[in-house]
């Protein structure tokens, strides 16, 4: 072996202290805990379209979950004396065809609504992000057999499917939020299998399998981080979707029953009266539209915090 | 006793096509701090022999069909799942070709060095973060106490070949295998990315195994030298016996493809044909149908076997051409390879 050593790099340090106030802020970030989250705030908050989309979301949230408890009005209170009224001073949004205030029902109908978009989303989610990369990861039988899975559960028709689980578990809220969650996992599954299956031919897959990292390890650590963008992206898209089907469930029966109400029924009843009654359309439209915009400009901005590569600072 | 002892390995692809032969028995062995350079053309196994001793050869289609890999008296091939993690970047570690993908884009450097130590160490976040950056200052990165929280795709091509060394190394194993690390690099590159892991090497005492198709870095780098060819191993011995005396007909005319050996002015001399489809039986020396030199007799049935011609110094010697005389020689009486191609050519 010859001597090119000549250029030696740096001496051993025994106890290195290279750049104490740098090192030492990291050393609390990585205390703190996933950098990959943190990083991703810190570049949301520079997004100001994405950043107001929240902002506006919360709002909403607040305002249907606080709002009914100050509203003087009750949601099932009828006054049939009054019927459909417009907006006045007494009744912001005016009144329904029963004469019940609109306000409060557009507010309580918002807390089913976000609730089921919520919850179905993070219950399809999690069965389809981890569906999806073990299927992609493992490939070859274990992944043809997963996916036929999936084809299978396509090929059902949906309303069978929720009907079908509706009979087996007994009517509630929460079994229609995890049937609906159920139905759809499957194409977050096929996203998530096909990023894997694209990353895992990638030389870091490689690598960290040849610094002895497990499977799990490299699942969650290495390959689910890098399919987030058209996770977010998908999951955003969902959201609308499960509310919509929340609405056709409630219509046939299956979901929301009167006198409870969410978006998807109270925009129902309001289009059988569009004519005559607008504001019976246009006051819960108005928030279903408004609260689906901020969900997509926050994904985006999500999806563009989450790429370490878009980061321009 | 040497670090690793690979004997008769060899594996296979199983593809609708057939059986791909991508290596078939091959023998090595490497000591403590030793560097093996393995050269070959593309196809020639090289990397999958690699990939075979880390068991990253993806199963199916790839099968390693027979052989031993003794390392430290273990034998890799038999290897549990668990005890090959202990194994794998504790032990053995590897860098990859291509420095732009082998890193996680979205992690942090730190990140992943860090990740690195407390899968095999029981260390706090903190000394191994004083490590990671110790690590990348010394595979030359400047300001590494900063650069150490930047994120994959800020770094160049040349840079990330650093940190892939510096994480390869930073659990200082007693084996690197590095699979054609320069390939993706600017020429300039490559020498910096080749001296540093000689340095490393020498100041940890690492073996390490060397995968290349260049010549050059092998003259430069390696103390011993397998030179592979359709999956097998054609000649092997010491950098110089491989480099000043080259027996097999194979090895020369690798060497006459190098530009800087050649005059100026002249055509460069490449190797007329192709190597052999792996997935069909291959009778009597590989290499036949390409080689310049003039034959005496036929090929034979048998793939000829590694003969000791003095020192450790081994080729496949076919016995059937005429390899005594220079190439030059042999080159300059006609393109003797070229008339002999189109029969021989159906016959492979």
């Amino acid at each position: 072996m010859s001597d090119i050593s000549q250029t030696a790099p740096l001496q051993h340090k025994p106890q290195p202290d290279p750049a104490g106030p740098a090192v030492a802020a990291m050393l609390e970030e990585l205390e703190e805990g996933s950098s990959l989250w943190k990083d991703a705030w810190a570049r949301l908050r520079k997004n100001k379209l994405a950043l107001t989309s929240l902002f506006i979301f919360v709002a909403i949230v607040l305002f249907c979950v606080v709002g009914p408890w100050l509203s003087p009005h009750d949601s099932q209170s009828q006054d049939l004396f009054v019927g459909a009224e417009g907006p006045s001073a007494k009744h912001w949004f005016g009144t329904d065809t029963l004469g019940r205030d609109l306000l409060v029902r557009v507010m309580e109908g918002g807390r089913i609504s976000l609730l089921v978009g919520l919850v179905a989303t993070t219950v399809s989610l999690m069965i389809g992000v981890i569906f999806g990369a073990v299927a992609g990861y493992m490939g070859g039988r274990v992944d043809a057999a997963m996916m036929r899975f999936v084809d299978l559960l396509y090929a059902l028709p949906f309303t069978i499917f929720v009907i079908l689980l509706m009979v087996a578990f007994g009517r509630s809220l929460w079994l229609m939020f995890v049937a609906i969650g159920c139905v759809e996992w499957l194409t977050m599954a096929r996203i998530v299998r096909s990023g894997v299956i694209g990353l895992k031919k990638q030389e870091f897959v490689e690598a960290a399998v040849s610094l002895g990292y497990s499977h799990t390890r490299i699942i969650t650590r290495h390959l689910i981080p890098n399919v987030l963008g058209p996770v977010i992206v998908i999951s955003t898209l969902t959201v609308p979707a499960v509310m919509l089907l929340e609405a056709f469930l409630s219509f046939l029966g299956l979901g929301v029953q009167p006198p409870f109400a969410s978006w998807g029924v109270l925009i129902n009843e309001g289009q059988q009266n569009m004519e005559i009654f607008p504001w019976l359309l246009i006051f819960p439209a108005f928030f279903f539209a408004l609260t689906l915009f901020c969900l997509n400009f926050l994904g985006d901005g999500l999806r563009d915090a989450l790429d370490p590569k878009s980061a321009k600072d | 006793m040497a670090l690793l002892e690979v004997e008769d390995l060899a594996t296979h692809f199983h593809t609708r096509e057939g059986v791909v032969r991508a290596v078939d028995g091959v023998s090595f062995s490497i000591d403590k701090g030793e560097t093996l350079g393995i050269v070959g053309e593309s196809g020639s196994g090289k990397s999958v022999t690699c990939y075979s001793l880390m068991r990253l050869i993806p199963e199916p289609p790839g099968r390693i069909e027979r052989g031993v890999a003794r390392f430290d008296g273990q034998d890799l091939l038999q290897m549990g799942k668990s005890d090959l993690r202990h194994i794998r970047g504790d032990r053995i570690s590897m860098i990859f070709q291509d420095p732009m993908t082998s890193l996680n884009p979205y992690l942090r450097i730190s990140t992943q060095l860090i990740e690195a130590q407390q899968t095999h160490r029981d260390i706090d976040t903190k000394s191994a973060l004083f490590k990671a950056i110790e690590a990348l200052e010394e595979v030359g990165i400047p300001d590494a106490a900063n650069r150490v929280k930047s994120y994959p795709h800020e770094f160049s091509g040349g840079m990330r070949q650093r940190v892939m060394i510096a994480m390869a190394l930073i659990n200082e194993p007693d084996l690197l295998i590095a699979d054609e690390p320069t390939t993706a690099l600017d020429v300039t590159v490559q020498a910096q990315i080749l001296d540093i892991i000689k340095q490393r090497q020498e100041r940890l005492g690492t073996a390490v195994i060397l995968v290349t198709h260049d010549l050059g870095v092998v003259a430069g780098n390696c103390d011993k030298v397998n030179v592979m060819y359709a999956g097998q191993i054609v000649e092997t011995g010491t950098a110089s016996q491989v480099f000043y005396e080259a027996k097999h007909a194979y090895t020369r005319s690798l060497q006459k493809t190098i530009p800087s050996l050649q005059e100026k002015g002249q055509e460069l001399y490449t190797i007329p044909g192709l190597p052999p489809d792996l997935s069909k039986p291959i009778n009597g020396c590989a290499f036949h149908p390409r080689c310049p030199f003039p034959k005496t007799g036929h090929k034979g049935t048998e793939r000829p076997s590694l003969k000791d011609v003095g020192d450790g110094h081994c080729f496949a010697d076919c016995g059937f051409c005429d390899s005594s005389g220079s190439i030059e020689d042999v080159l300059a009486k006609g393109d003797l390879a070229d008339t002999a191609l189109p029969g021989e050519g159906a016959e492979a």
